[in-house]
């Protein structure tokens, strides 16, 4: 790890966003704008059954009477949601059976973003399911997988393999109408992964998505559905990148998860998105639905997340305690510079007994961004005896940009206990000077101590994303001081 | 190797130093001692690049370049060490990182490729067998809940690990107890060479009965005084500051 | 027309209200003050009472109070009773200078002190003294944001104006006693102002009492000046009865090297909400804001503290602690901004809650707005039980479960208490605490003031249809 950090250091040479290419594909994209039709199209062209269409449809007209949330701490032009591309999938004439199927150029930019998929699958043993615009490409490991009775797989593929297992849990723990963006996304999601751990097992592998935005214009609204079943145990891992454009782009993702009882699911994100260039201009808006609900006892669900990029970021990663003993954890990273705006915390929710959940958020805010945390902690009066933990710093870099703390508490039972910590500080001249004296430059300095800052949160990341993890972080923070 | 000729540097528009002249070749030891609060730190400071100090006149060259102007990074990879009398905490940085990252930071200034991993961790192992180190720093975040005799044999320990040319300790025996001292002084003596240089910086005479220094002067308000052998020492242990006060009345 | 009974709290009968005694309202009124009015009251009728919808009250609902027909006196009740009796301070050896206010009106005659300290009759001051009113009276308090401030603005008729001049420092607290007592459903408008000159000092204890069990709503605003290096020590004693809502919106504005402390104890009423706003507007000042609340029944208490660093080197001191039992419900929000180039700022931060009943509910919210790197902040928020070690350590020691708990739960409040600077106040108060824990105080047995006996109330019985 030490070493790896060191030699991520050494190699910082790119200043700004490097993974703003993009690869030139021929796309099958549905026509600009949202209407019924614009959804009836998506369906079909994944031949979905009419219940699914049924979901997308009565999401759409309850978005329809939705007005788009305001109360986070970001302010951004307003969206023209009838000047996004919805459904954008590379071309492509038949199934792919083999890696060796998959269109050149695509292969070329997942190499280009450090992801080769052969690589993945012969050496790392990471399953890895990729998904470009809209549009699951290949999701290696998947007969390895199968074996254990393990399904990973593109969610199109399980919406046709599995039907009722999605059935059974879709929308279950973000609801269609649970707000403006979840809403949006239930209407229009055009693919994402899927993932079912069955009884008893234990995933013997890392699974993960690599998500990309690629087209202009397009949105992209990825949905994502993992379960585990009672005394399972995964860890899912999650990335994102999309090129430099000057308009800004709409993600709108949804992301679930079941834990039943026993099971334990963790879920690591690195999310890259290009955050818009130096003058604040272009970037992603990432207005993302995740939670996931501890529904047996004894169950655990884990979030941990390294935000650097995207131009707006707005999303509260929760975890529902429903079952008693039942564990959630939140451990975040969130780095703003130049202009970016981040807006992300979580939720935890206490319903069982005996339940527990620790925050630990770390944020860093350097030029003009602005980094919030936003966060609830809910004892309800059936939560006896629960007890959270919260800890959520701010670390300033520069007098020009903002670092907030949202924390809501409400408890509604005398058993349970709540404690939250949070602390706002600034790399010291001092701790500058002793690293300029052992020959250090101001530059690493920075994303030394930044890396140990965070390192709290940096270590509960699967071993692969922690080093690119790190990575961004001194990346994202180049060009912040001086 | 270092020559510090006529320098007078301010803070705050308060004169500090007021005109010191000091020559350091290669293979000596200088002592540096004197009241507190009469520049010794500041001197220190100075020869490292802290840009707090404002330097009004005269000249620091080291191995012939100007240092004057140039930042504190590149006077530490052009082979200056300073070991601090406060040493800072950095919390999350673990040692090893901290290291690693200022080797080859200066291995980069010299052209030369990062240290491989493997050698890195053989040489922190072999320094600190060397200067008799047993604290396990390896893991733990620079000098964070160090006591005070940890971060001074912390600084020596970088001081071995960077090889510096010049090495100027601040202070680094003030708050040890005598086996911490001992130990400070066993890695000045180990690494004590032909080639290199030490300023040792110190209020009290007793770490130059393990540290023998081949030069002392004393610092009075912002000046050096007085110059001699290692003799002057044990006088000013005799007599005391008062001594060089009054001679200064 | 003396009085108007409001048939509903609604935004429109207000507005009619407002339309039709406009003449009575403003009568007097130099222009600037007519302006404001009607400022206030524009700003009001566009978004009427504050609701649950809204950030700042998501947690205190104020439908329930305001579904009742109140009455809005326009003038003072002629009283037949004696002051000193009813406002006699009970706090022994508690000497203080006594400004007594009925229903929202200042009952004492107005002084100007041979040193220069004005008390008056806020009415009284905006004719008297136009200058020093004209310079500060709406300044500080926040008519754009806070709906209840902006209705207060329109519709106050009196309250207290204190003064006192560069240079002199008050050693005699002073005390202000707004009693509420009207035999019937009232809803009153009280406005303060104090303005404290250059190195000025002055103890200011506010208490907020109700006599009667009628259901009143005090809506009370005051603004609080401090000049250059003055120092001010204030108080809030709310012991109200539990059909009475109390809203009061503080404003301070500190200069330069101002010292602020503020404290406020609730001890009982039906829903207490505290808007307190503290400015640090010049280099050096510092404001201590402190709160405890031990509140049970179905009592409500909301405290919004917001502490704006507007300028380098300030800092900021908050602490609420509440215990909270029976079916009661508490609402902290802290919220503290540092604004950009407010460097060196110190500000921290922290509310620590005990619930006793798993029907009583917290909500809090500590929050941080920051917009400067030089700064030190913290801020914590805690939910929880009494120690049940500490508690396990005194019962080892063959102290009863319940007198540990009641130990542990004064050590808890102790730490607001002891921070009390009159020490004649602080032994009153750490009494009340004592007796609100044990379940002896209840809104009726009046606190620090005068703490009148069921006799006095009958004297106090007022009948309005004689005014």
């Amino acid at each position: 790890m030490e070493k790896e950090t060191n030699n991520i250091l050494h190699e910082l040479t790119q200043s700004e966003y490097k993974y703003g290419f993009y690869t030139d594909i021929a796309m099958d994209m549905a026509p600009k704008g949202l209407s019924e039709d614009t959804i009836r199209f998506i369906s079909a062209k994944k031949n979905e059954p009419e219940w699914l269409l049924e979901y997308r449809l009565k999401a759409f007209r309850h978005w329809l009477t939705m007005v788009e949330p305001t109360w986070a701490h970001v302010h951004y032009p307003a969206i023209d949601y009838q000047d996004i591309i919805y459904y954008a999938a590379p071309k492509r004439k038949k199934e792919l059976k083999s890696l060796d199927e998959v269109d050149p150029e695509l292969l070329d930019t997942f190499k280009k973003l450090g992801i080769s998929l052969e690589e993945q699958k012969r050496l790392s043993g990471v399953a890895v399911d990729a998904v470009i615009d809209s549009v699951s490409v290949k999701t290696t490991f998947s007969e390895t997988l199968e074996k254990q009775g393990i399904i990973f797989c593109s969610f199109s593929e399980a919406v046709q393999k599995v039907p009722e297992l999605v059935r059974q849990y879709l929308g279950t723990v973000v609801p269609p109408d649970d707000n403006y963006f979840a809403a949006l996304n239930s209407a229009v999601f055009s693919d994402g992964s899927f993932c079912y751990i069955p009884k008893g097992v234990r995933c013997p592998v890392e699974l993960s998505t690599y998500f990309r935005i690629n087209a202009a214009n397009t949105g992209q609204f990825e949905r994502t559905l993992i379960i585990g079943d009672e005394g399972s145990y995964v860890s899912y891992m999650e990335g994102c990148t999309a090129p430099m454009r000057d308009e800004n782009q709409l993600h709108a993702a949804i992301v679930e998860i079941i834990a039943l009882k026993d099971a334990e699911v963790k879920y690591s994100t690195v999310q890259n998105w290009y955050p818009g260039n130096k003058k604040g201009e272009g970037g992603v808006y990432n207005f993302v639905t995740k939670r996931g609900i501890c529904k047996g006892t004894h169950s655990k669900i884990s979030w941990t997340q390294v935000e650097t990029g995207s131009a707006i970021t707005w999303k509260y990663p929760s975890v529902i305690l429903m079952g008693d003993h039942s564990v959630g954890e939140f451990y975040s990273v969130a780095v703003t510079n130049h202009f970016q705006q981040a807006d992300t915390g979580t939720k935890m929710i206490h319903l069982g007994k005996n339940t527990r959940s620790t925050i630990i958020s770390k944020g860093i805010s350097a030029g003009r961004s602005n980094n919030s945390y936003r966060g609830l902690v809910k004892m309800t009066k059936r939560a006896a005896n629960s007890r959270n933990f919260s800890q959520c710093d701010s670390l300033l870099l520069g007098d020009r940009c903002g670092a907030h703390t949202f924390p809501y508490i409400k408890a509604e039972n005398r058993s349970s206990i709540v404690e939250h910590e949070a602390t706002t500080s600034k790399i010291s001249d001092e701790q500058l000077y002793y690293c300029n004296q052992r020959g250090i430059s101001t530059e690493s300095a920075i994303g030394l101590i930044v890396n140990g800052y965070a390192r709290e949160v940096l270590k509960k990341l699967p071993m692969e994303f922690a080093v690119e993890a790190q990575k961004l972080l001194s990346l994202s923070l180049e060009g912040s001081v001086g | 190797m270092l020559s510090i000729k006529n320098l007078r540097a301010s803070i705050e528009g308060k004169e500090i130093l007021k005109g010191i002249n000091l020559e350091v070749r290669a293979g000596e030891v200088h002592a540096i001692m004197g009241p507190n609060g009469t520049g010794k730190s500041t001197l220190a400071s100075v020869i490292v690049g802290r840009d707090i100090f404002v330097i009004e006149e005269g000249e620091i060259l080291f191995k012939g370049k100007n240092l004057i102007g140039m930042p504190v990074e590149e006077r530490a990879n052009e082979g200056i060490f300073l070991g601090f009398q406060y040493p800072v905490e950095i919390p999350g940085v673990s040692m090893t990182n901290f290291m690693r990252t200022a080797i080859n930071e200066q291995r980069k200034y010299r052209g030369l490729d990062p240290m491989p991993a493997q050698e890195f961790l053989n040489s922190m192992e072999e320094k600190k067998r060397l200067l008799e180190i047993h604290a396990k720093l390896a893991n733990r975040s620079v000098n964070e809940g160090f006591s005070g005799g940890e971060k001074k044999k912390n600084e020596i320990f970088q001081m071995a690990m960077l090889n510096p040319e010049l090495a100027i300790l601040d202070e680094t025996d003030s708050g040890l107890d005598i086996d911490a001292l001992k130990i400070v002084a066993h890695g000045v003596n180990t690494l004590r060479r032909p080639d290199n240089a030490f300023i040792v910086i110190t209020h009290y005479q007793r770490l130059l009965e393990y540290i023998v220094p081949d030069f002392v002067h004393v610092l009075f308000d912002g000046r050096i005084v007085r110059s001699g052998g290692k003799e002057l020492a044990f006088e000013l242990e005799d007599k005391g500051y008062e001594w060089i006060k009054e001679a200064q009345v | 027309m003396d009085e108007t009974n409001i048939q509903s709290n609604t935004a429109e009968k207000l507005q009619a209200f407002f339309k039709k005694n406009k003449g009575v309202l403003t009568s007097g009124d130099p222009p600037y003050l007519v302006q404001l009015r009607n400022q206030a009251f524009a700003q009001f009728n566009e978004r009427g009472f504050p609701h649950t919808r809204l950030e700042k009250w998501r947690n205190t609902d104020l439908s329930r109070i305001l579904d009742h027909d109140f009455h809005f006196p326009l003038k003072p009740s002629p009283l037949d009773v004696d002051l000193d009796e009813v406002f006699r301070c009970e706090v022994p050896d508690f000497n203080t200078r006594l400004i007594p206010q009925m229903n929202g009106w200042f009952m004492g005659s107005g002084e100007k002190l041979p040193n220069g300290v004005i008390i008056s009759s806020m009415a009284e001051a905006i004719k008297k003294y136009p200058e020093l009113i004209e310079k500060h009276f709406g300044h500080y308090a926040d008519i754009k944001n806070e709906n209840l401030t902006a209705l207060n603005t329109a519709f106050f008729r009196d309250g207290v104006f204190i003064y006192v001049p560069d240079n002199i420092r008050m050693e005699q607290p002073v005390q202000m006693v707004d009693l509420v007592n009207s035999g019937r459903t009232i809803f009153i408008q009280v406005r303060n102002l104090i303005v404290l000159g250059k190195n000025s000092s002055m103890s200011l204890v506010q208490c907020d009492d109700s006599i009667d069990n009628n259901v009143g709503f005090n809506n009370t605003v005051t603004e609080v000046y401090m000049d250059e290096n003055s120092t001010l020590d204030h108080y809030k004693l709310q012991n109200k009865n539990n059909e009475s809502a109390l809203t009061n919106s503080t404003y301070f504005h500190l200069e330069k090297g101002a010292n602020l402390s503020t404290n406020a104890i609730s001890l009982n009423g039906g829903l207490i909400r505290n808007e307190t706003q503290v400015r640090l507007n010049g280099s050096n000042s510092h404001a201590d804001v402190l709160g405890l609340y031990l509140m049970d029944h179905e009592q409500h208490i909301d405290n919004q503290v917001f502490i704006d660093h507007a300028v380098p080197h300030c800092t900021s001191n908050e602490l609420f602690k509440g215990i909270l039992d029976d079916h009661a419900s508490g609402v902290f929000n802290g919220h503290i901004l540092v604004r950009p180039d407010a460097q060196q700022t110190n500000a921290y931060q922290n509310n620590k809650n005990i619930l006793i009943s798993d029907k009583a509910v917290i909500d809090t919210k500590p929050f941080l707005e920051i917009y400067a790197d030089d700064v030190k902040c913290s801020h914590g928020a805690t939910v929880g039980q009494l120690d049940e070690d500490a508690r396990f350590y005194l019962q080892s020691r063959g102290i009863g479960r319940d007198n540990a708990q009641m130990l542990l739960m004064y050590a808890f409040a102790a730490d607001i208490v002891d921070k009390i600077a009159i020490p004649q106040l602080r032994n009153r108060i750490d009494d009340l605490v004592k007796k609100r824990l044990r379940g002896e105080l209840s809104s009726c047995e009046q606190c620090v003031l005068h703490c009148n006996s069921k006799e006095q109330k009958v004297a106090f019985e007022i009948d309005m249809s004689r005014i």
